[in-house]
């Protein structure tokens, strides 16, 4: 892992640009030409960089995301180098162990790629589509709360509680995430609700 | 945190007790390093391991896993005997002087109202004594032999070096030099910071130890100035956040409460949120929580919430119970009556207690949902992984379902951080595979049933249907429209209240804060404490300007801090009772005879005059608290209590066991153990080198802390004929790992009083998924039991024995 590659590396190569240029402007013509052919073109000169927050703990370090292809323009955008925001003021660039190695996660071997699902009794995962699982989840949930919502407790108040389904969030998701999942599980009447922060 | 970690550069001295941050949270504990090297600042490290947190402070004592509340207690009776107390500030901004009623008591380790069948105390006797005008009565001489002053001086009073030495294990000395490091910070221009995370959390009492350092905080003056505070570390990275927006069984957005079945109606339900203030002239904010609510039930259902139906009050669910916490719906999943259940981010089987009973529970379910950018243990957990994973696959009836979403890379939005900043952050990577959006899943889901009810219809259909789902592209909600629908808009004009002819918002336009927000149905906002994050202004959230003048820590331009980005909470108390700042060198606010001005937001109505507004606004008293009132199931001051599992009987009281109000399942009940035949004490931590059960997919930080291990002392491996490096078993009553052995001068034997408590630390970083070699984590011993208000698991405190296996020793 580069770990190493920084601002004084985009100075160079703007550096050697201008050199470059003021060699053509003096008459050597085919300079130009030869300088970039033997000057590998610095790795994040051509990559977009992105300002986004370490995904681990909650002292929530700044940091710059370097991909290739720029995600706003609509393009495939692979992410290749991940470093501290020194303009952070709580970590000013820096990164722990952890923070240091997120590009890893990122592209872990394990990270999921494919809706799956486990039958009953089975000894694998199989694939499905999109559609598949959200079809057989969505019928699902309708099913168990129609079968199993209170609207009433005994004193005749009502409660419009489901408690046979529960739904864990997850700390790591943003504020909008959680909004919109807020929205949608207590719309339902979900009581078993909680996140990490139970723990 | 009331502060936040940029001001931890203000401090004099640092306590880090109940957390390991310069392990857990290394580039926040740089901020600690900041103030030792050019402050001065000292640091104070209290804990069962020798951390490496306590390896670069100052002054380090260890205690017995458990044994917090004693030394807190310990550590005021020590303030109030040596007159280490900033009087001022106790007078005038806790509720030192409040008289409390004749009824209450303590007596051999229960306060008065105690009922032990139903594990729960009757708390009408924990209370202020309120005069026919209203008020509660104070006594600003703190000479009334019931006052909260003398209460509290009398219930310390029993908290004794001794008695430290004796059930902390912290040697006499130690403790009297920290408590005199400690009383220092009584003065006006001398500030603590306190820093504690999950080890003062996760323990069946976990919020009276928060409540005992927020006490002593309280004494010495070190709440709403520079370089002090209660400063909860806190895990994920929206941990704060998920918090905030409520995404707890009893929450509604911006700490409102669930109504229960005693809240019949809306009037009923409100009737118990009047909150007026308990002293003339005090703020008491949240009597503004009618507004906060109703703009929350006009975010969720829109028109269809109206006066006439109370706002669709009975559109939101009614707990039956305090908590369907996730410790009651394994229990309910174990007994059968869960059906289904989805885990977004979530791995319960490693993160929750008494794996064995989480297997179990999980077995028993119809279908199980899992959204993760990884492969969890929980959505594997039918999968034969040996001894990692013993289970017998076939007779495993669950479907399970693993969707793929995005991570914290590939998507936008915002986290809020231990410190309340909310930082939005942006895509940057395209999503592997078929990995989609947390929103595209969830309206995916959302969407689908909403059609079945529309197709087929079903029971109480409304509060699905009327659902506020007007986006752009209702099968993904961008993270933008979202962010300003917590925020909240005017639904018609908004005028000021005391200027009817001034207009504050125009229709459809954002407000500018919760100021504007209505209880008439004229605004919605999803959390109200968030409001001020993206008003017509734009979003607050993204601002990226690190001016910090004249250095103090604020960062006021940097991203957003809720509530109305304030970067300190409670900041008026850093001023005296004239609005002068205690230390005009940590000025934070100053009252400049019409206004305060300073650093930061004043914490505080802007003209709110110093002599005769308390600082502490959202309480009625206008006050901190030193005596809770019935706020807290286990009562108004700290009282210590064992660990459910505890090798030493509680010293007031022998008959009591753990907490006496927390919540215990019979058949865990049943596996709680003794120490005749489990005598070690266990408690479970991290390392720096890995994220909870994240980076054991990573193959930097796998190789980096490759193995599951345990740590125990020099003089219990030599007990015991453990080799350093060999292999052993470490079981409880509810399970057995297997794990190398680190034996470390890290961990001492502790002398209890006439008992050697020998200790053992369990890292939880391992499962059966991942790069990192197979292991275990401590959940699978450790005991179904959470904290008596918040059902947090103590993880902290357990016994579990332990004996050299076989296998090649590698150190």
């Amino acid at each position: 892992m580069n770990i190493d590659l920084s601002r004084r590396g985009f100075l160079r190569l703007a550096g050697a640009g201008v050199a470059a240029t003021s060699l053509g402007a003096m008459g050597f013509g085919g300079a130009e030409a030869a300088e970039q052919a033997h000057v590998r073109a610095f790795k994040l000169a051509s990559t977009t960089e992105t300002r986004n927050t370490c995904t681990y703990c909650s002292v929530a370090c700044g940091i710059l995301i370097y991909s290739k292809g720029d995600l706003a323009a609509g393009e495939t955008a692979e992410i290749v180098h991940i470093e501290g925001d020194a303009d952070h003021p709580t970590n000013r660039g820096s990164l722990c162990p952890k923070g240091a190695a997120l590009k890893d996660t990122v592209h872990s071997q394990t990270r999921l790629t494919q809706p799956r699902i486990r039958r009953p009794g089975s000894d694998k995962f199989e694939e499905i589509t999109w559609e598949e699982a959200l079809d057989k989840i969505a019928r699902a949930l309708k099913d168990d709360r129609d079968a199993n919502l209170i609207q009433k407790n005994e004193a005749g108040v009502t409660v419009n509680r489901w408690t046979s389904t529960g739904f864990l969030a997850a700390s790591a998701t943003t504020n909008e995430t959680a909004w919109l999942t807020y929205k949608v599980v207590r719309s339902m009447g979900i009581v078993g609700f909680d996140n990490q922060a139970r723990v | 945190m009331t502060n936040s970690w940029t001001d931890i550069r203000n401090t004099d001295l640092v306590i880090v007790m109940g957390g390991n941050a310069a392990e857990a949270h290394p580039c926040g504990f740089k901020w600690v390093t900041e103030a030792k090297a050019h402050r001065g600042a000292k640091l104070i490290v209290v804990d069962p391991r020798f951390t490496r947190t306590a390896a670069v402070s100052d002054y380090y004592a260890h205690i017995r896993p458990g044994s917090d509340i004693v030394f807190l207690m310990a550590t005021i009776n020590w303030m109030i005997q040596n007159d280490k107390v900033q009087w001022e500030y106790v007078k005038n901004f806790t509720n030192a002087a409040f008289i409390v009623k004749d009824e209450f008591g303590w007596s051999e380790g229960l306060f008065s109202g105690y009922d032990a069948e139903k594990r729960d105390y009757d708390k009408s006797s924990w209370e202020y004594v309120v005069g026919e005008d209203g008020f509660a009565q104070v006594d600003m001489t703190l000479s009334h032999p019931r006052c909260v002053w003398n209460l509290l001086k009398e219930h310390v009073s029993r908290y004794t070096p001794e008695l430290v030495e004796q059930v902390c294990g912290t040697p006499r000395d130690r403790f009297l030099h920290i408590a005199g490091m400690i009383g220092e910070c009584s003065a006006p221009d001398k500030t603590m910071t306190s820093m504690y995370a999950l080890g003062w959390t996760q323990h069946s009492k976990g919020s009276q130890n928060i409540r005992g350092m927020a006490m002593l905080q309280l004494i010495l003056g070190n709440i709403g100035v520079r370089g002090g505070g209660m400063n909860a570390l806190r895990g994920h990275s929206n941990i704060q956040g998920l918090t905030d927006v409520g995404l707890m069984s009893n929450l509604i957005p911006g700490y409102l409460n669930m109504p229960t079945e005693k809240d019949s109606d809306w009037a009923t339900y409100m009737s118990k949120k009047g909150f007026k203030p308990l002293r003339p002239g005090q703020t008491s904010y949240w009597q503004n929580y009618q507004k906060f609510m109703v703009s929350f039930l006009k975010a969720m259902w829109g028109d269809a919430a109206t006066a006439g139906n109370d706002w669709a009050f009975d559109y939101l669910p009614k707990l039956d119970v305090a908590n369907y916490d996730i410790l009651r719906m394994f229990e309910m999943m174990d007994k059968g009556q869960v059906n289904l259940y989805f885990c977004q981010g979530f791995n319960p089987l490693l993160s929750f207690p008494n794996r064995g009973k989480l297997t179990s529970a999980l077995s028993k379910l119809k279908l199980l949902v899992v959204m993760d950018p990884l492969e969890t243990e929980t959505a594997h957990f039918w999968e034969n992984h040996g001894e990692h994973n013993d289970v017998d696959t076939a007779s495993i009836q669950t479907e399970v379902i693993e969707l793929p979403t995005t991570s914290f890379a590939e998507d936008d939005g915002s986290l809020v951080n231990s410190g309340r900043w909310m930082q939005w952050h942006w895509a940057a990577g395209t999503p592997p595979g078929q990995a989609q959006r947390d929103t595209w899943i969830m309206s995916g889901i959302f969407n689908r049933v909403k059609k079945l009810y529309q197709d087929e219809g079903g029971p109480f259909p409304d509060a699905i249907l009327n659902l506020t789902w007007n986006y752009a592209d209702p099968h993904e909600p961008s993270a933008e429209e979202l962010a300003k629908e917590l925020n909240g808009r005017a639904l018609e004009d908004v005028y000021d209240l005391k200027d009817p002819t001034k207009l504050l918002a125009a229709k459809g336009k954002q407000v500018a804060n919760f100021s504007q927000l209505r209880d008439d149905g004229s605004t919605m906002a999803g959390c109200w404490i968030f409001s001020g994050s993206w008003n017509e202004d734009g979003n607050m959230m993204a601002r990226r300007d690190n001016a910090d003048p004249d250095e103090t820590g604020a960062y006021l331009g940097w991203t957003y801090a809720w509530p109305m980005n304030r970067r300190i909470l409670y900041n008026r108390a850093s001023a005296d009772m004239q609005g002068k700042p205690w230390d005009p060198t940590r000025k934070l606010i100053e009252w400049n005879g019409e206004k305060w001005t300073g650093y930061d937001v004043p914490d505080i109505s802007p003209t709110a005059k110093p002599e005769e507004v308390g600082p502490f606004i959202m309480n009625p008293e206008g006050t901190s608290r030193l005596f809770t009132r019935g706020m807290m199931r286990d009562g108004p001051f700290p009282t210590h209590m064992e660990p459910f599992e505890s090798p030493i009987a509680n010293v007031f009281n022998p008959e009591l066991r753990g907490n006496p109000v927390a919540r215990v399942f019979a058949d865990d009940l049943a596996q709680f153990a003794t120490s005749d035949e489990f005598p070690f004490v266990a408690t479970s931590y991290r390392l720096t080198e890995h994220f909870h059960y994240w980076t054991k997919h990573n193959r930097i930080n796998s190789a980096l802390q490759p193995e599951f291990f345990v740590e125990l002392s020099a003089e219990l491996a030599a007990e015991k004929g453990i080799e350093k490096g060999g292999w052993v078993r470490v079981w409880s009553k509810r399970g057995s790992v297997k794990a190398k052995a680190l034996v470390t001068g890290r961990i001492k034997p502790m002398q209890c009083g006439d008992k050697t408590v020998h200790c053992i630390g369990i890292p939880l970083h391992w499962g059966f998924m991942g790069a990192a070699r197979k292991g275990w984590g401590p959940n699978s011993l450790t005991p179904f039991v959470g904290d008596a208000n918040v059902e947090t698991p103590e993880f902290k405190a357990f016994l579990v024995n332990i004996e050299p296996i076989k296998g090649e020793a590698v150190s």
